[in-house]
């Protein structure tokens, strides 16, 4: 940052002029070089991040064999190490946030760009940023503060009422505990809605105005119009900005580990607790020695490997139609 | 961006004649998308305004002098002490994590913009930087636990270790914010750059990078304040400590979000005002950080 020079000015001519000499070719070599070596740190710290995860981890995996994902059981006291418990949390929580999240997000980006008028528009951009911008720590402990009283009473009255029904029974049916799947879930929804919203808002801005103008000249209401000219044109798009979502979902940690409730069950009631390869991760790993050490960086690999395909997936379905390229966020 | 006109207004023509064709039905259904969309940012917005009256509300009673300077108490369970080390932890790991990641972030994105816009290494790096975003936090984490603090290196806890750890998760949100605003400056500047005769470097060091530099600034405040509020790289990383502790390079520290994740999970009600009192505080830091973000990039589109 210092380095930066100051805004060019009236003198940039002679100043440019004259350095043409054959010293200036070998400082671009050089500038360029190093701006070859920082682009190439990203494949670098990648590779790495991989290397080094899955030697820590070998000792686990060589120790438990494929049941390392099969396996429901987690025990260290006698070293076997099975994470389907945690791996079926991660996507449950994933997929309930995912679930919440976009409905919600597609709506907020279509606001923005198709229904608020201009100054309207930038606040609420503005707004979804500052979600983002709340720490998972945060939302993690105001969830826990809330935890007992009301989330638990309201799930309590959900599970009293669709808790009778005979299908919706055993997703939602009794007993209920504040720090659930469902609790984790909603939160990891709150923080994935801006990240799926301004990407969304981003694949939305890309629909040429002629097509949206073409639509409601043969006169088809905004509705209509999203449907003919809008969606088709940015399917993948959006796909891509839900999978993203997908992914951070799955790897957030610190919200999560605070609200699941730490417990070992696979169940199809979102209101009960379990535990999720992060939360496991990181409520265990700094007392962790040895081989249950070993399993819970195993645990970052599998993670690591299911949120690297989810996004080179997302990546790739996006850059297609290449308009996320470039969002970072 | 591109201006769209919110579909015209009553003086259209065309939306009148529009408006006086469209059949009950279809304007049900019409007017239920609109609904889901407004009802949409309404219901994102109740998170929003609950957690911060929530933090507000727990928080600014904790606040004092003595609170923000005093060191941690040893025991969590009683009232007292401040955070101090919290805070000048949280601001000396993400600064070092910033010096380190928006350097080699602008190098970078200088080379995938000036250098290399075409070709198969610029695109990979583009493509694994994006891929880079998506590595979980807690992964970052374990990796400089594994490499640095303990079985790797053995450098052992330290304020370093933590900046690493998030500056490798700052590193791709830099990258590709930094690319997005060199990609803004007009081609234009460039060629008049290089008709003067001046090498590529004198072009991006003093043309292209002055041009670029409100948004630059703008999206390393972003990714600076995202860094702040990180607690997953830190929790195996800087280890714990009850008092300032400002060297990074030596000793163990602590932070906001790991003093609240620590504090939380007690079941004492004095740990949790000070979790609490953590919350606002880092909110506040993290606020300033996205504040000055977007008053730097509202002068560099008025000025654009």
């Amino acid at each position: 940052m210092t380095a930066l020079a100051p805004a060019p000015d009236a003198d940039l001519g002679a100043d440019l002029g004259a350095n043409r000499n054959a010293g200036d070719v070998w400082v671009d070599r050089l500038f360029r070089a190093i701006t070859l070596v920082a682009g190439l740190l990203v494949l670098a710290i990648l590779a790495l991040i991989a290397y080094t995860a899955i030697t820590k981890a070998w000792p686990a995996f060589r120790h438990q064999g494929p049941s390392f994902v099969f396996s429901r059981t987690w025990d260290p006291n006698v070293n076997h190490f099975g994470a389907l418990d945690f791996i079926y949390g991660t996507m449950l929580t994933a997929a309930i946030a995912v679930g919440i999240a976009v409905p919600l997000s597609l709506g907020i980006a279509l606001f923005i760009t198709e229904l608020a008028p201009t100054r309207v528009r930038s606040g609420v951009t503005y707004v979804i940023d500052l979600l983002a911008a709340i720490p998972s720590v945060v939302y993690g402990f105001w969830a826990l503060a809330i935890l007992t009283s009301p989330a638990a009473n309201v799930y309590q009255h959900i599970a009293d009422t669709l808790g009778r029904l005979p299908l919706l029974s055993s997703f939602f049916g009794g007993p209920v505990v504040g720090a659930s799947f469902m609790t984790a879930g909603l939160i990891l929804a709150v923080m994935i809605v801006p990240i799926i919203t301004s990407l969304s808002r981003e694949v939305l801005l890309t629909v040429s105005q002629d097509d949206k103008n073409a639509a409601l000249a043969m006169g088809a209401t905004r509705w209509e119009t999203l449907r003919v000219a809008v969606f088709p044109r940015v399917r993948s798009g959006l796909i891509g900005a839900v999978m993203l979502g997908l992914g951070r979902a799955m790897g957030e940690t610190i919200a999560v580990a605070l609200v699941i409730g730490s417990s070992h069950q696979i169940t199809s009631h979102v209101f009960r607790s379990g535990d999720t390869m992060a939360s496991v991760i990181a409520h265990n790993f700094p007392e962790a020695v040895d081989l249950p050490k070993a399993a819970l960086i195993g645990l970052g690999v599998v993670l690591f490997v299911i949120t690297i395909i989810v996004n080179v997936i997302a990546r790739a379905i996006a850059n297609r139609s290449s308009v996320l390229r470039g969002s970072a966020r | 961006m591109t201006a769209i006109d919110a579909t015209a207004g009553s003086r259209d023509p065309a939306a009148w004649i529009h408006e006086r064709a469209v059949t009950p039905g279809r304007r049900f259904t019409n007017g239920l998308a609109n609904a889901w969309m407004v009802g949409s940012v309404l219901v994102a917005l109740v998170p929003l305004v609950v957690i911060i009256v929530y933090v507000l509300s727990k928080g600014a009673g904790v606040i004092s002098w003595s609170f923000l300077t005093k060191n941690l108490p040893i025991v969590t369970q009683f009232e007292g002490g401040g955070i101090a080390p919290a805070i000048v932890g949280t601001l000396v790991i993400t600064a070092t994590a910033a010096l380190m990641a928006i350097p080699l972030g602008l190098l970078a994105a200088v080379y995938l913009n000036e250098y290399g816009r075409r070709g198969r290494i610029p695109s990979v790096v583009r493509f694994m930087s994006d891929v880079m975003t998506g590595v979980p936090s807690i992964v970052m984490g374990l990796f400089i636990a594994t490499i640095w603090v303990s079985s790797g290196m053995h450098f052992g806890y330290s304020g370093l270790a933590g900046s690493l750890a998030l500056a490798c998760l700052m590193l791709p949100i830099v990258i590709r914010s930094c690319e997005e605003m060199l990609r803004l400056v007009p081609d234009d500047l460039r060629q008049a750059s290089d008709a003067l005769g001046a090498r590529r470097w004198r072009t991006v060091t003093k043309v292209v990078l002055p041009a670029a530099l409100p948004g630059i600034v703008s999206g390393a405040m972003l990714a600076i304040a995202r860094a702040a509020g990180e607690t997953a790289p830190l929790l195996f990383t800087i280890g714990v400590t009850k008092t300032i502790n400002s060297n990074p390079l030596h000793g163990t520290n602590t932070t906001l979000s790991q003093e609240i994740w620590f504090n939380a999970q007690t079941p004492f009600s004095a740990a949790h005002d000070r979790a609490w009192g953590c919350a606002l505080t880092l909110i506040a830091i993290v606020f300033v950080c996205t504040v000055v973000a977007r008053i730097v990039s509202n002068r560099f589109a008025t000025r654009a």
